[in-house]
């Protein structure tokens, strides 16, 4: 996550009150943020891999039925 | 609609976007509770997602997933905890003013059990491929929730117009 000069804020109503406030983030909740950001990342790329591999191995399995001999029907079918 | 669901609170995102939403001080008075959530991220990017956190933790969560993006399929679970998402959301490069939708249920909040939680959410596009996500969550805590704070991944903001709104549900 890009940190620019820009004040982050955030919004927070108390459900109890209704009282709505907006609260300039501190540096330690900035730094949370980055942190957050950053593992959020890892785990969109983990589960890109993974989408991809699975992807690879359908394709690959299906080639190698083909060769066997099955029409794509047959293969649709598994 | 059963007198029993009621809206708590709304928040609509001002102009310069907010960097999270939050939810505090959630009253313990209904069995269950749903969030309905309209939200687009500022970072330039085709996609964002949303993180969640209840009580302000944003750890003890894994999820299974089952998505859609017009172009292929997938599903998968993140059993390792710390896997806090609730959906995609549009991002500064999808078609301007879109917003995604994102419906969040949260059974028995009040519950000293783990804490279940089903998503639906689409990241929607004219242009690209859009996110069609359907989500079982679990939050590992006997904690009762009584606070909800929503988070763009990257951002670093939600935009303005973005809105979420808080409703809780009696079972009688």
């Amino acid at each position: 996550m890009k940190m620019t000069d820009e004040v982050l804020t955030r919004i927070e109503v108390n459900c109890t009150t209704g009282e709505e406030t907006i609260y300039v983030l501190t540096a330690d909740e900035i730094a949370q943020r980055v942190i957050d950001a950053e593992a959020a990342a890892m785990e969109q790329a983990n589960r890109d891999a993974e989408a991809l591999a699975q992807a690879n191995a359908k394709a690959s399995a299906h080639a190698k039925l083909a060769k066997l001999g099955l029409t794509p029907e047959e293969i649709a079918a598994f | 609609m059963a007198n029993t669901y009621v809206k708590i609170a709304t928040v609509t995102v001002g102009a310069g976007g907010q960097a999270s939403i939050d939810f505090s001080s959630i009253p313990a008075t209904y069995t269950d509770l749903k969030v309905v959530l309209s939200l687009r991220s500022s970072v330039a990017a085709a996609q964002d997602r949303i993180l969640i956190a209840f009580n302000g933790l944003t750890t003890n969560y894994s999820l299974t997933y089952l998505m859609g993006d017009g172009a292929s399929a997938s599903s998968g679970t993140r059993a390792a905890f710390g896997d806090n998402m609730a959906g995609y959301i549009d991002a500064a490069s999808n078609t301007a003013s879109v917003f995604a939708s994102t419906e969040i249920y949260i059974p028995s909040y009040l519950s000293a059990n783990n804490k279940s939680v089903s998503i639906e959410s689409v990241h929607e596009d004219n242009a690209t491929t859009g996110r069609a996500i359907l989500l079982a969550g679990l939050w590992s805590s006997s904690a009762a929730i009584n606070r909800l704070t929503f988070t763009p991944a990257s951002g670093p903001n939600f935009t303005q117009y973005s809105m979420a709104t808080l409703y809780g549900i009696k079972s009688s």
